[in-house]
């Protein structure tokens, strides 16, 4: 079993628990008063911690108690830091156990993380509020961050967070300093580990959502389209090479054709990623740009696609033609990139990866899609081209006489609904699944 | 304990679900419609049935995993007898059988552009063969080695990248040339079983024994969005072919069918006779039909949008352990742990 060092926590799931039950166990273990850990008073610069260890100490009494290796045991070590079982006093922020003598604490059963004490956004903000108050400055840029965030969503509890992070540091104020020290460590260590569930919350609720009718809805309108050219519910002509033996299906469809079929031509209006899919679209496709004078943006989004897709080594070197070739000022292909995202697209190449061209691709993308591709479905070009596709002739011919060969799927389901009550009588019985309840 | 921290815990535990119930409530607003109502105006498929048209014999053991090449006509299986066996599926003809280093594989992937196969395991390794070397010979081109855990499962983004998914919990994404990790994906909590790339390969999703389905931003590295609703281990994912949906399969016998836009559950394709665990699952081209392998031996068809079963492939005898359905949408590969791969349609 194996456990995520990054917390991610959506609410704890059970093979976690059975994770942590088994550390508590340890941690329990080393609390023990006869066999557990010596424990004495720390020092922290010129203040004595009560009830502390030593990271050395923590790993002697594991290697002694368990059998196990020094690496074994500063593994093991490191996992109870990193989940808020120890803290340490020195470093807080730093979640690894050492093997010196840094000072470290058992954390409060309190805080522990399968007590499930879901963070929340108000004590969090409590927490940060305090952390501002007392030391102007001391708060880290996430944290910051985080501070505006906070006061922006709970605006309206605002006065409370005040001024209960106010009244908790008045109170911590009366205790004794060690008690203090160890109370923010504490507190601080809980907040390290606690902090990722409520930004994970946060990136949720503020999701768009659409509607469920709308999404199905979608899913309908795309299997209807598609249903003609789904062999399984359909069949295929001229046959279907699986059953006829017949490749002819293959050849006809093939990459390049003098002549493509009428469903392949079809396709490409159903949207624009279709027709730059098929190797036959892109080319017709290029021939209706270059009439009007705007082949240069198609040929822009193949070269950012060859960026995308290829070599890592190859990269700065396709970089540079593209800058020579469409953006550079007067290249000879210039495409038409509005000023934000050229001037961005134009920074990144400094540095070139595989994604710097994807601003000003998706750009040019959008322009094709939106302008030319429309315009495309109206032309003459495509319109001719539907016309003179061919629509192949189921074959009838059967090798041998006397086998009987299927030409469909048996039966395709858009027929088989038209037959027989019978069948559909027989449908009911076998395996009609429940709808989703 | 002082007061003021109890007091402090009161709150949370008052103000705890608030942002959960938030959540809840606003995914539930978006549900103004059942299933029943969207699909009513189509008919049910009729009964389906498809039948065997060849039977790719020649592994000695059981078969983990099968991938189509795009052309539709090749295909790549991975058997724990050792071999990695490139078929040639109208002919049943082995175009090559690779003997791997380690024999506990697990997946195995086809390359988009038919020049690479990969696999992997409980070696913990990523194995790359490029099928077109120089002198005809098959030989390992990279072996991407960083992971802590099993490789469940991997699939090319091109040439170049590859994105495999582990028993460690975590998905990376390998720049095959340098043999390096350029992103880990790393939120799951429970082994990494499966994962899909979007139409656009912009995006993947993972299913994992966390019982949660994840979709990841390639470029950006972080998981977008999470899915959860399952009660046992995900097994199986996959994209509707439009990309705006992801499908899972789970070990409590179950499929379901996840919208991104409207970030929740819409459908689930589970029937009381149904007992045993989802092993594979792939959608038909137009995404009107799903195939699901499962524990009993069988493959069981459903129509996606009335969510009713619709056909049944019964011709393993031992579990369905891979399925996939070629991208010119012609047919469909079942591959078990009988040893046998059969082509249907």
């Amino acid at each position: 079993m194996t456990i995520n060092t990054l917390l991610v926590k959506e609410g704890c799931p059970q093979e976690q628990m059975a994770c942590f039950r088994k550390m508590e166990k340890v941690i329990v273990a080393m609390q023990d008063p006869d066999m557990g850990m010596k424990m004495r008073n720390q020092r922290l610069l010129i203040t004595v911690i009560p009830h502390a260890m030593t990271g050395h100490d923590i790993i002697t009494w594991l290697i002694q108690k368990y059998c196990i290796s020094e690496e074994e045991a500063l593994h093991l070590g490191n996992l109870l830091v990193k989940y808020g079982y120890i803290y340490p006093l020195k470093e807080p922020r730093s979640l690894v156990l050492r093997r010196d003598e840094s000072p470290y604490r058992f954390q409060t059963p309190y805080f522990w993380t399968s007590t499930q004490w879901p963070a929340t956004e108000l004590d969090y903000a409590i927490y940060l509020a305090k952390k501002n108050i007392r030391k102007q400055g001391e708060l880290m840029e996430y944290e910051k961050e985080r501070y505006s965030l906070l006061h922006k969503r709970i605006n309206h509890t605002w006065d409370f967070v005040v001024m209960q992070a106010r009244e908790q540091l008045r109170a911590s104020k009366q205790r004794r300093k060690a008690d203090r020290i160890v109370l923010e460590c504490q507190e601080q260590a809980y907040w390290l580990i606690n902090r990722p569930a409520i930004e994970a919350c946060q990136r949720a609720l503020g999701r768009n959502r659409v509607k469920s009718s709308n999404c199905l809805e979608g899913f309908l309108k795309h299997s209807e389209q598609y249903q003609n050219h789904d062999p399984i519910m359909q069949g295929c002509l001229p046959s279907n090479p699986w059953i006829s033996d017949d490749a002819a299906h293959w050849t006809m469809n093939a990459d390049v054709v003098p002549v493509p079929t009428r469903l392949r031509v079809e396709r490409w209006s159903f949207s624009f990623m279709e027709l730059l899919s098929d190797t036959m679209g892109r080319k017709e496709f290029m021939t209706y740009l270059e009439k009007e004078f705007s082949a240069e943006n198609l040929c822009f989004w193949q070269a950012c696609e060859e960026i995308r897709h290829g070599e890592n080594s190859r990269i700065s070197e396709k970089v540079n033609e593209i800058y020579k070739n469409f953006l550079a000022p007067g290249a000879a292909r210039w495409v038409n990139i509005d000023s934000k995202t050229m001037y961005k697209t134009l920074e990144g190449i400094k540095r070139p990866h595989r994604f710097v061209m994807d601003d000003a691709q998706m750009h040019i993308y959008f322009l094709m899609k939106k302008d030319s591709y429309p315009r495309y479905l109206k032309s003459d070009l495509y319109k001719n081209m539907l016309a003179k596709a061919i629509v192949p002739q189921e074959t009838k011919k059967s090798v041998f006489p006397f086998m009987r060969r299927q030409r469909h799927s048996s039966p395709s389901p858009a027929q088989a609904a038209t037959q027989a009550t019978e069948e559909d009588g027989r449908v009911k019985e076998a395996g009609q699944a429940g709808a989703n309840a | 304990m002082t007061t003021i921290a109890m007091g402090e815990m009161e709150q949370l535990r008052k103000e705890a679900d608030n942002l959960k119930d938030q959540i809840t409530a606003a995914r539930k607003a978006m549900q103004d419609t059942t299933l029943q109502e969207a699909a009513a105006s189509i008919n049910v498929v009729g009964r389906v049935q498809l039948k065997t048209r060849k039977t790719l014999r020649g592994h000695l053991a059981k078969i983990y995993a099968m991938h189509w090449s795009t052309d539709s006509k090749l295909c790549v299986s991975a058997s724990q007898d050792g071999k990695l066996i490139v078929w040639d599926s109208i002919t049943t003809n082995k175009v090559n059988a690779i003997p791997l280093k380690s024999s506990w594989v697990m997946t195995c992937a086809y390359a988009p552009s038919g020049n690479l196969v990969a696999c992997g395991g409980l070696d913990n390794m990523c194995s790359i063969y490029n099928l077109k070397g120089k002198d005809g010979n098959v030989k390992v081109m990279r072996e991407l080695a960083a992971h802590t855990g099993y490789l469940s499962c991997c699939r090319f983004l091109s040439d170049s990248e590859i994105i495999t998914s582990s028993g460690d919990c975590t998905c990376v994404l390998w720049d095959i040339e340098t043999g390096t990790q350029k992103t880990i994906f790393a939120g799951h909590q429970g082994d990494c079983m499966s994962l899909a790339v979007s139409p656009d390969f912009k995006f993947f999703i993972s299913g994992a024994c966390d019982f949660t389905a994840k979709l990841w931003d390639i470029r950006e590295g972080t998981c977008r969005q999470t899915f959860g609703g399952h009660e046992s281990d995900i097994n199986a994912i996959g994209f509707f072919p439009n990309g705006n949906a992801v499908i899972t399969g789970s070990d409590d016998a179950s499929c379901k069918l996840y919208d991104l836009r409207a970030d929740q559950e819409l459908i689930t394709y589970q029937d009381s006779s149904i007992m045993c665990g989802v092993t594979s699952l792939a959608p038909s081209l137009s995404g009107r039909l799903l195939l699901a392998g499962y524990d009993d031996f069988n493959v069981n068809i459903w129509d996606t949008l009335k969510a009713e079963r619709v056909g049944v492939l019964a011709g393993h005898d031992n579990r369905v352990s891979c399925i996939g359905v070629s991208s010119d949408g012609m047919a469909c590969c079942t591959g078990s742990w009988d040893s046998f791969l059969k082509i249907w349609n």
